[in-house]
């Protein structure tokens, strides 16, 4: 058993699926990021990976093109996002009870839908899930190779959108703007930042990248849909923004450490570590406990966050 | 108009502030209720089927007979305790979205009670049991109660993962350690009878957990506004600052009102494995626990409106099955409705003129 787990193959295969794990996760968390500098904390985000993950695999597989799958998943996220903002930035409402409610919301309407299109059958529908491309040169390299560099499409572009948005939070002016909303509204507002444009837009780019993490797991990775496909992804995505302590390097970070346990527990399943299955499936879980009462405890994040902005309080 | 209130400091507003979600009214909660179920029945048009059919079968099961009505009833009650416990966890400001967990807590430990303990004089065995699960679900609600109040680790993602954990380990139990071997499937040898709660309404599951529930309601009432600690809840939950210059120790309240929240749901649970299941099952509770926030909520965090909004609920989830049948509505129909429920209670600070 030592022997297996320590062998080149068994680490090859847990690195590259730890990268396949931590996509989905860094990919909401990146996008949960942009919402909470605005100063809106979105809660929903579970529900919009389900969501996202149903829209994205009914449509690829009924049109059999996985590209229009990930557009539907992004589709349905930002209208969630969209929804969120609204309710947020509109009508001032409570984010905590307003993510809630896209949670319950989406995870009904999902299996709802999944009921009525597929219905229960003995054999899923499944779709052939995007193929990795080995990239030139560096998919060459010894490990490195069959891991980082040998992933499908969605996994390079999560990986590019974090330089990408640590770059416009500290180089444009928009960036700029953002990080004003969610820490001083009112001097944003007085500066003539439009306050609300800025937190529809944060809040619609995060649910559009829920919405598309979501569509990563049956387009990206499994292939298919069940109603329990997220599995808490989206709470870690989470509990990953405030441990990365909404820096996008430090999320990738984060990220990468979600995505280790959760293919730690799939290798050790697959080899059949000398431990109930339960405990197993824990590890994330307790993983995630554990990361935040050790590195998340007291952080604050963005000084407006979960504040609504009404012009006219004095 | 843009200058007015440049350099002026931000005042917290809207979230985190629990009155923003109560009191209400009867005709707006009402209003909630209907829009939602309006909305559930275009989603029931859209896929070509029959609100009214729907929605009919749905009352009739749920109220029609004896039989339907007592079983609303049986799953009302852990709607309403776990809904209790929200609702004064949330009246401390105290996110806890784990209630599904603390009743999976409480139904494992009465159940360990019940299945162990039965050499003990049958009097105190249901009482006994009863109490485990009080403990186990208070125990699920202490941890993170006291990492929110002393290390300021953020509750909404303890309570669910405690959550994600405990249903592996019931998993785990009748699977291994307390399988009956004499059944063909996973589930735990029976409770000892003493255990069981006692059937009210006789030729039903009306057990005696369901009058327990409908006394808690008004106990909690009078706890939170009649004792000191609910009025230290209460303030907490209003604005922890002044609370604080007040003299109340805020992390303390947080803890025992995490506690409190805990216990209810732990309630529940046993009250569901000693009145309903009288053994320990996998997945014994169909998402009460996430169903109670929106239980809580609807009832404006209110004990007494909790028990409405918890048989409205319980209504929809033993209507569910004869909907489906009657109507071909798949089942989670009813999780589409709670989710707009919550929505609109969230959204319900428009009616103060609030927004850009």
């Amino acid at each position: 058993m030592i022997r297996q787990i320590l062998s080149v193959a068994f680490l090859t295969g847990f690195l590259a699926a730890t990268l396949r794990m931590a996509t989905p996760i860094l990919i909401a968390s990146l996008g949960e990021m942009v919402a909470e500098r605005s100063g809106v904390m979105n809660l929903g985000i579970e529900g919009i990976l389900i969501l996202g993950a149903f829209a994205s695999f009914a449509v690829a597989y009924r049109t059999g093109s996985l590209w229009l799958g990930l557009a539907a998943g992004s589709l349905a996220g930002a209208f969630l996002g969209l929804t969120m903002a609204v309710l947020s930035v509109r009508y001032g409402a409570n984010q905590i009870v307003a993510g809630l409610g896209i949670w319950v919301f989406c995870q009904g309407l999902a299996s709802f839908m999944n009921r009525r299109l597929f219905g229960v059958t003995a054999t899923r529908p499944t779709v052939t899930s995007l193929e990795a491309v080995r990239l030139p040169l560096v998919g060459a390299l010894p490990v490195l190779g069959d891991t980082v560099f040998n992933q499908n499409v969605i996994v390079y572009l999560s990986l590019l959108a974090v330089p990408i948005l640590a770059l416009f939070f500290r180089a444009t002016s928009w960036g700029l703007q953002l990080d004003a909303v969610g820490e001083n509204p009112r001097a944003a507002d007085a500066a003539g930042v439009n306050v609300s444009l800025v937190r529809y837009l944060a809040v619609t780019a995060g649910g559009v990248m829920a919405g598309l993490a979501g569509a990563y797991l049956p387009i990206g990775l499994y292939g298919l849909y069940t109603d329990d496909l997220t599995t808490g992804l989206g709470w870690m995505a989470i509990a990953v923004v405030v441990f990365g302590r909404w820096r996008p390097g430090w999320i990738l970070g984060g990220a990468l450490v979600f995505g280790a346990a959760e293919a730690l527990q799939f290798r050790l399943q697959a080899l059949q570590f000398p431990l109930p299955y339960q405990f197993l499936l824990m590890v994330p879980f307790v993983v995630t406990l554990l990361v935040v009462i050790l590195f998340v405890r007291g952080e604050q994040g963005p000084a407006a966050l979960t504040h609504p902005y009404r012009r006219s309080e004095s | 108009m843009t200058m007015a209130g440049a350099g002026k400091p931000i005042k917290a507003a809207g979230t985190g502030r629990v009155s923003d979600l109560r009191p209400v009214g009867v005709l707006s909660t009402l209003a909630i209720v209907a829009v939602a179920f309006a909305l559930g029945a275009l989603l029931i048009l859209a896929i070509g089927g029959s609100p009214w059919q729907a929605y009919r079968a749905l009352v009739v099961a749920a109220f029609g007979s004896a039989n339907g009505f007592a079983e609303t009833m049986v799953k009302a009650c852990p709607l309403l305790l776990a809904g209790l416990g929200v609702t004064v966890a949330y009246r401390a400001r105290f996110w806890n979205i784990g209630a599904e967990g603390q009743i999976y807590a409480g139904g494992i430990a009465a159940a360990l009670a019940g299945i162990y303990l039965g050499w003990l004089p049958a009097a105190l065995q249901m009482p006994l049991a009863l109490v485990a699960g009080v403990v186990g679900g208070a125990l699920w609600g202490l941890g993170p109660g006291f990492l929110r109040a002393r290390l300021k680790v953020n509750e909404v993602i303890t309570t669910l993962m405690l959550t994600y954990i405990v249903v592996e380990v019931s998993s785990y139990l009748v699977h291994g350690p307390l399988r009956d071997p004499t059944s063909g499937i996973t589930i735990s040898p029976q409770l000892a009878r003493a255990a069981w709660l006692t059937i009210v309404l006789p030729r039903t599951r009306f057990h005696l957990g369901i009058i327990l529930a409908l006394v808690m309601a008004p106990l909690l009432y009078l706890a939170l506004n009649k004792t000191v600690l609910g009025f230290q809840i209460r303030a907490v939950g209003e604005n922890p600052r002044a609370a604080r210059v007040a003299g109340i120790s805020v992390e303390r309240t947080i803890i025992l009102a995490a506690v409190l929240s805990g216990a209810l749901a732990g309630l529940a649970g046993a009250a569901e494995v000693c009145g309903v299941q009288h053994r320990l099952v996998e997945a014994f509770s169909p998402g009460y626990g996430y169903l109670a926030i929106a239980v809580a909520l609807l009832g404006g965090l209110e004990p007494l409106p909790v028990v409405f909004s918890a048989v409205l609920f319980a209504a929809l989830l033993n209507g569910a099955d004869a909907m489906q049948r009657a109507a071909a509505v798949p089942v989670p129909v009813i999780y589409v409705i709670e989710g707009l429920v919550i929505l609109f209670v969230a959204a319900r600070s428009l009616k103060r003129g609030v927004g850009l």
